[in-house]
């Protein structure tokens, strides 16, 4: 991905993940999320071992014994956040793991919605994290509801998305007015850039900070100490990001 | 109950019957499946617990599946599976959208002789829609607080990979706890081992305690290297050269036909 500075896209978005997560107790990563499992394992080492990480797929990050546990672990209250993508993510947050155009004959099939309509109702904080930010991910509706972004009053609810990250910005979500606010874009990027490649409106401040490039401490402890650790799960991309 | 071939232990798997299998990280009995194809099993009902990969793409490439439930079929870090894509856009299979708790809720179900279980989440979801089997009721115990109740999951056939039998058809599961769960839902389960010990599973407390008894097992077959080209955790890595061309060969019809010419019906893959 390309690189602003002497650092990669990729260590910015793992640092700013990381500063939305210091507080958690406990964070898990589902499947092929390298960059959040990176944010994990850095808020860790800062926090000394908070929050803790449970990372699937992973012996030496992951304290489950069984595939149950995840969900009645996140179902007992005990996971503070969680990380999903879609397909498609709308402006009210809605995510889209299945397919679009028509459910019965689809025009592009995903994977299919994995724990999503689950965990997004269940984890506190949930954060969306989604690389390719253009107009054929963020769209203004998605085409299937994996999970909802917010629910109506009665229904069991203690969580939902907190944040969306892309490749070009940070958005923050208002769960009350279901809407996202543009908290800070990426060196490199510009706010035009993001209004144009966005399918759905958006909340902004006047004034929209930079998001903050990486300080030399947090490089070196993602490129020594992380690095290693990811190694294990994501070799491909420890490798290609951090040389490890 | 140890099988004298693994074709042999593979005949409860009929045609049309409700087939469970694991997530690939969960030990996905993969020479078994290619056995499957060779003799042309037709018309399965497919449940992942809760999702697959390679052995649910190359089941639907083949002709094998009739209806798949699932929570996602995917190649991981090597893309789409190309078949289940293919297979859904042209709407040559049913699919029945879950997501991961819910199978393992339905599982536990069964598991435990119940006709139901309630799970949170999935209002207002379109995957909560497009199930007519899942109901919405008030939960009993509070005051407007709706709930889902999914139907318990009762499979005829459980299949999956482990490291270790003894003879009396006892099963190493270790620390993949839900593979106990498949077994105690399913009918019969049919389990391909790397290896057949004779000292029994339950006369070390070690090992017990990561053991499911032959009690639930119907057949054992030894199949060493029998997950491959998936990896058997803490026995040996995927073949990732191999998963990668799969991934390119199966993108097209052609190219999954020679794939399983060569790698299916060639009996040096069994």
């Amino acid at each position: 991905m390309k690189s602003s500075g002497d650092f990669r896209t990729e260590e910015l978005l793992i640092d700013a993940i990381a500063g939305l997560i210091a507080d958690a107790r406990h964070a898990a990563i589902g499947a092929s999320s390298p960059i959040p499992a990176a944010a994990a394992l850095l808020a860790r080492e800062r926090g000394g071992g908070r929050p803790c990480v449970s990372l699937l797929g992973s012996r030496r990050h992951s304290f489950f014994t069984d595939g149950r546990e995840l969900f009645d672990c996140a179902g007992q209250g005990r996971i503070d956040v969680f990380f999903l993508s879609g397909g498609q993510i709308d402006g009210q947050a809605n995510i889209n793991l299945v397919a679009t155009g028509d459910y019965a004959r689809p025009t592009v099939r995903f994977p299919g919605s994995f724990g999503s309509a689950y965990l997004y109702y269940i984890v506190p904080k949930v954060i969306l994290f989604r690389l390719e930010h253009t107009r054929r991910t963020l769209v203004e509706k998605v085409d299937f509801i994996s999970a909802p972004g917010t629910s109506p009053e009665n229904i069991y609810r203690p969580g939902g998305p907190i944040a969306l990250i892309t490749n070009r910005c940070l958005f923050a979500f208002d769960r009350g007015h279901r809407r996202f606010r543009l908290m800070s874009v990426h060196p490199a990027q510009t706010q035009a850039e993001v209004t144009d490649n966005t399918g759905f409106d958006f909340d902004r401040p006047e004034q929209v900070p930079q998001t903050p490039a990486p300080c030399p401490e947090t490089l070196q402890l993602l490129r020594t100490v992380i690095a290693p650790q990811l190694a294990e799960v994501y070799p491909q991309f420890a490798a290609e990001v951090f040389g490890a | 109950m140890i099988a004298r071939s693994l074709e042999e232990s593979l005949a409860p798997i009929t045609d049309g019957c409700v087939l469970a299998v694991p997530r690939e990280q969960s030990g996905a009995a993969m020479a078994a499946t290619r056995a499957l194809i060779r003799r042309g099993v037709k018309r399965l009902h497919l449940v992942t617990l809760p999702t697959s990969s390679l052995q649910a793409d190359l089941l639907i490439g083949a002709g094998c599946i009739e209806m798949l439930e699932t929570s996602a079929v995917s190649l991981g870090e090597f893309g789409p599976a190309p078949r289940f894509t293919a297979a859904v856009t042209a709407g040559a299979i049913r699919v029945k959208d879950a997501t991961c708790p819910a199978l393992h809720a339905a599982f536990q179900a069964a598991e435990k002789g119940v006709p139901f279980m309630p799970l949170r989440g999935l209002i207002g979801s379109d995957v909560l829609k497009y199930r007519d089997d899942w109901k919405v009721i008030g939960n009993p115990f509070g005051d407007d607080d709706p709930i889902v109740l999914l139907p318990a999951i009762k499979p005829d056939v459980a299949l999956f990979h482990a490291a270790l039998a003894d003879r009396e058809g006892n099963v190493w599961i270790g620390r993949v706890r839900e593979l106990a769960m498949m077994a105690h839902a399913a009918a019969k389960t049919v389990v391909t081992v790397e290896k057949i010990q004779h000292k029994n599973l339950f006369d070390d407390p070690w090992l017990a305690a990561g053991a499911v008894g032959g009690f639930y097992i119907e057949h054992v077959a030894l199949a060493p290297k029998g997950a491959w080209p998936l990896a058997l955790d803490d026995h040996y890595p995927a073949d990732t050269a191999h998963l990668s061309e799969y991934a390119s060969m199966a993108r097209t019809e052609n190219g999954f036909a020679s794939y399983l010419e060569r790698h299916v019906y060639a009996q040096r893959a069994a």
